[in-house]
C-alpha cells in the first residue's frame, strides 16, 4: 500500500484467519481503543487449539477452554465475523479448514495469529503468522506494518521414492538449511518434485517453512492449484472463475525471476526421515544413526548434547527400532485426507502393537466426513487406533490430549520442542503419517517401506 | 510488577541484566502451551519459563534472588523460535523484562517484542559471549542502553549493538505501536481493497 515512516511497508491483508488462542486479547485491545473491525467480511474464525477431541459436547468439561470458545463466539457475533464453530460442518484446524473452503487463493495476502499460517503459501499466496498485537492491527486496519523479505528458491529435482512423502522432504530441507536458515527469507519451493505434489503435500511443505525459520513458504500456482480450488464453497464461480485463473496464472514467478538465494537438491535420494532431537532441524534418515555431537559443526554441538540427554538417546545408536509409547496422526501439517489415506494403507490388515496408544485426529469436520465415507475410520478402528473429533490435539496439547511423564511419541505434527506435547519431559519423534502408522503397528520406529513391498 | 509497561519513544533503558544461555530457545519453553488457556495476558508474568524453572528447582535465572528486579536479558542464537504466540514476549514483559540482547532472534518473536516496545538488539557471537560473562561476573551492575548510539555499557565496558533502521526509527519516534499509524492511511486502505482482483470479482485485472 505505502511505505511507513519507519521504513516498513503497510501491507493490505486479503484474508485474516482467527482462532480462540491469539484473538481474545486483540479484541479487548480493540474495544479499549474504541475501534471497529474495518472489514468484518475479510476475517474468518474457527476454533481448534483448545477443543477436546473425545467429547465436543458444550459446555466443554474444561472451564478455561469453554471460556475461550465462548469469548470467540461473542467477539465474532459483536463484530459480525463469520465463525465456523463447534457443531458446524466446516470447523477444523484453521490451516486445514480455510483451504478446503476455498478461502485461500493465489495472489492473496493471508495473515493469522499462528506461525503455521505459512501453509497457505502452497496456493501461491503470501501468508505468514503474526502476534496478537498484529491481530489487533489487522482487525482495526486490515493491514500490517511489514518488512520486505528476501526470497530463497529451493529447487527439488526428481521424484520422491515410494514411502517418501512431503513430510520427509521438508524435514530433510530443514535438516540441511537449519532451523534459523530461513530467518529474513520467504522460501519458494519449486522444481519437478514439488510440481508433482498434490495440494495437500504442498501444504505440508509450506506449513513447516516456519520450522526452518522462514516466515513464509510459497509455491507457484498451477493447474494442480486451480483444480483443487474449483468448486469449493468460496471459490470464484462462472465468469469470475475464468478471470481469476488468468490472473492467478500471471502471478507465478517465471524463468527470468531473480532470487536472493537459490538452493538445489535431489528429491529422489531422500529417504524416510525422522527427528531424533528437540528441534525440527534434528532429523536423520531412517537408516542413519543418532549423530555424535562432537562430530557436528561447532554451533550445533551444544544443542545436540542437550537433545541426546533430553531424549535419552546415545550417539551412533540407530533410530530404527527405537520403542515408542504414543502414536499421533493429525495436525495442520498432516491431518488432511490424503495423510489419513496413506497411513490407512499401512495400517490395513494389521493391529496396533500391545501397550501402544495410537490415535487419529482428522484436521477438520470435512476431512472426518470424507474419511468416514471412504471407510478410513473403520480401518484405523479395526487396527486398534482411536478415531477422534477434529482439532489441534496433541500437536501442542492445549486440550486433554497429552503425553504423560517421559513418554515418547511418534507424531505427524510439526514441533519436537521440549515439553511440546503436554508433558514437561515428554519426547517427540516427528515423521510422516505413514511412518507413524508403521511405528504404531511395530511399537517402534520402523521403515515404512517394509510395509510397501508387494 | 510495579514497573510500567513501555510507552512512547524508547531511547534508553537502564537496569540490571541476567543471562539465559542456549541456542534455539523456542516460545513453547518461554511460555508452555497450557498457560495459553486465557483470555487476558495479565497472569503470564509468573509463568515465564515455567517448565525450565520447575526442573531447576529455584536455580533458574528467573528464580535467582539477585535477578529480582533486573530488566535486561542476554540470550544466544535464534531466541524465540517456533510458535507465534505473543504470550511469550508478554510473559517476559510482565515478569519485568524491557530489553533483550542476543546473537539473533526469530522473526515473529522480534516483531511481537517490537509491538510491545521491547527492543531486541543483536551482536556477534563473540560479543554476546563476552557480554554474558561480564554480566554473570557483575550481577549487581547497572547497565545502560542508549538507542541513539546503539551502545550498552556499565561503568567500565561498552559494547556496540545492531538494530535495523526500521525498528530503530519506530522505537526512536515512539511509533512502535502500529495501529494508529496504519489507520492514518484510511483512504488508501479502501482504495486498495477496491482494486484488489480477489475483492472485486476479478474485474480489475488487465
Amino acid at each position: 500500500m505505502r511505505e511507513l515512516p519507519g521504513g516498513s511497508t503497510q501491507l493490505f491483508i486479503g484474508l485474516h484467519l482467527i482462532h480462540e488462542v491469539t484473538s481474545p486479547q486483540a479484541f479487548s485491545a480493540l474495544n479499549e481503543k474504541n475501534l471497529e473491525v474495518k472489514f468484518p467480511n475479510l476475517t474468518v474464525a474457527t476454533v481448534d487449539h483448545i477443543v477436546p477431541t473425545s467429547n465436543q459436547q458444550r459446555p466443554f468439561s474444561d472451564p478455561l477452554a469453554e471460556e475461550m470458545l465462548s469469548t470467540l463466539e461473542n467477539n465474532c457475533k459483536t463484530h459480525r465475523i463469520k465463525f465456523h464453530g463447534i457443531g458446524s460442518n466446516s470447523q477444523g484446524v484453521v490451516h486445514v479448514m480455510a483451504p478446503e473452503l476455498g478461502l485461500t487463493q493465489p495472489g492473496m495476502t493471508v495473515a493469522c495469529g499462528d506461525s503455521h499460517t505459512s501453509t497457505h503459501g502452497a496456493f501461491g499466496a503470501i501468508a505468514f503468522g503474526i502476534g496478537t498485537s498484529q491481530v489487533r492491527d489487522v482487525l482495526a486496519s486490515q493491514s500490517l506494518a511489514m518488512n520486505k523479505l528476501k526470497v530463497r528458491r529451493i529447487w527439488v529435482d526428481g521424484t520422491l521414492q515410494k514411502g517418501v512423502y512431503a513430510k520427509d522432504l521438508i524435514l530433510h530441507i530443514i535438516r540441511h538449511l537449519g532451523v534459523k536458515g530461513g530467518v529474513g527469507f520467504a522460501y519458494e519451493f519449486a522444481g519437478p518434485a514439488i510440481e508433482k505434489l498434490s495440494m495437500e503435500g504442498r501444504m505440508t511443505i509450506c506449513n513447516m517453512a516456519i520450522e526452518g525459520g522462514a516466515r513464509c513458504g510459497y509455491i507457484n500456482p498451477d493447474e494442480t492449484t486451480f483444480k483443487y480450488i474449483k468448486g469449493k464453497e468460496y471459490a470464484p464461480q462462472g465468469k469470475d472463475w475464468d478471470r481469476a485463473v488468468s490472473w492467478w496464472k500471471s502471478l507465478a514467478s517465471d524463468s527470468k525471476a531473480i532470487f536472493d538465494d537459490e538452493i538445489k537438491l535431489d528429491g529422489s535420494s531422500i529417504e524416510p526421515t525422522v527427528t531424533w532431537g528437540i528441534t525440527p532441524g534434528q532429523g536423520i534418515s531412517i537408516k542413519e544413526t543418532i549423530p555424535n555431537p562432537d562430530l557436528l559443526p561447532i554451533n550445533e554441538q551444544q544443542i545436540a548434547k542437550d537433545a541426546c540427554k533430553y531424549m535419552n538417546l546415545k550417539p551412533d545408536e540407530p533410530i530404527e527400532g527405537k520403542s515408542v509409547d504414543v502414536c499421533f496422526i493429525g495436525s495442520c501439517t498432516n491431518g488432511r485426507l490424503s495423510d489419513l489415506q496413506e497411513a490407512s494403507k499401512i495400517v490395513k490388515g494389521h493391529t496396533v502393537a500391545t501397550g501402544i496408544r495410537a490415535f487419529v485426529v482428522p484436521g477438520s469436520q470435512k476431512v472426518a466426513k470424507e474419511a468416514r465415507e471412504k471407510g478410513i475410520d473403520k480401518i484405523f478402528l479395526k487396527a486398534g487406533f482411536e478415531w477422534r473429533e477434529p482439532g489441534c490435539s496433541m500437536c501442542l496439547a492445549m486440550n486433554p490430549d497429552k503425553l504423560e511423564g517421559r513418554q515418547i511419541s511418534a507424531s505427524s505434527s510439526n514441533r519436537n520442542f521440549k515439553g511440546r506435547q503436554g508433558s514437561a519431559n515428554g519426547r517427540t519423534l516427528l515423521m510422516s503419517p505413514a511412518m507413524v502408522a508403521a511405528a504404531a503397528i511395530n511399537g517402534k520406529v520402523t521403515d515404512v517401506r517394509n510395509f510397501l513391498q508387494d | 510488577m510495579t514497573q510500567e509497561f513501555p510507552k512512547g519513544a524508547i531511547k534508553s533503558i537502564q537496569g540490571r541484566s541476567f543471562v539465559i544461555r542456549g541456542d534455539d530457545i523456542d516460545t513453547d519453553r518461554i511460555i508452555p502451551a497450557r498457560f495459553l488457556k486465557c483470555v487476558s495476558f495479565s497472569a503470564l508474568g509468573d509463568q515465564v519459563f515455567a517448565d525450565d524453572r520447575n526442573e531447576l528447582k529455584g536455580n533458574h535465572p528467573f528464580d535467582l534472588v539477585h535477578n529480582k528486579g533486573a530488566n535486561i536479558l542476554i540470550v544466544n542464537d535464534n531466541f524465540g523460535c517456533g510458535s507465534s504466540r505473543e504470550h511469550a514476549p508478554q510473559a517476559l514483559m510482565r515478569w519485568g523484562i524491557r530489553l533483550i540482547i542476543g546473537e539473533s532472534f526469530a522473526e515473529i518473536f522480534f516483531g511481537n517484542c517490537l509491538a510491545l516496545g521491547i527492543p531486541c538488539l543483536t551482536s556477534s557471537k563473540e560479543v554476546i559471549a563476552k557480554l554474558q560473562n561480564l554480566v554473570e561476573k557483575n550481577i549487581t551492575h547497572t547497565w545502560h542502553f542508549d538507542l541513539k548510539n546503539l551502545s550498552f555499557s556499565n561503568q567500565k565496558e561498552t559494547v556496540k549493538l545492531d538494530l535495523d533502521e526500521g525498528p530503530y526509527n519506530m522505537l526512536f519516534t515512539g511509533k512502535w505501536d502500529a495501529t494508529s499509524q496504519l489507520l492514518d492511511a484510511d483512504e488508501k486502505i479502501y482504495i486498495t481493497a477496491k482494486n484488489l482482483p480477489y475483492l472485486n470479482n476479478f474485474e480489475s485485472i488487465i
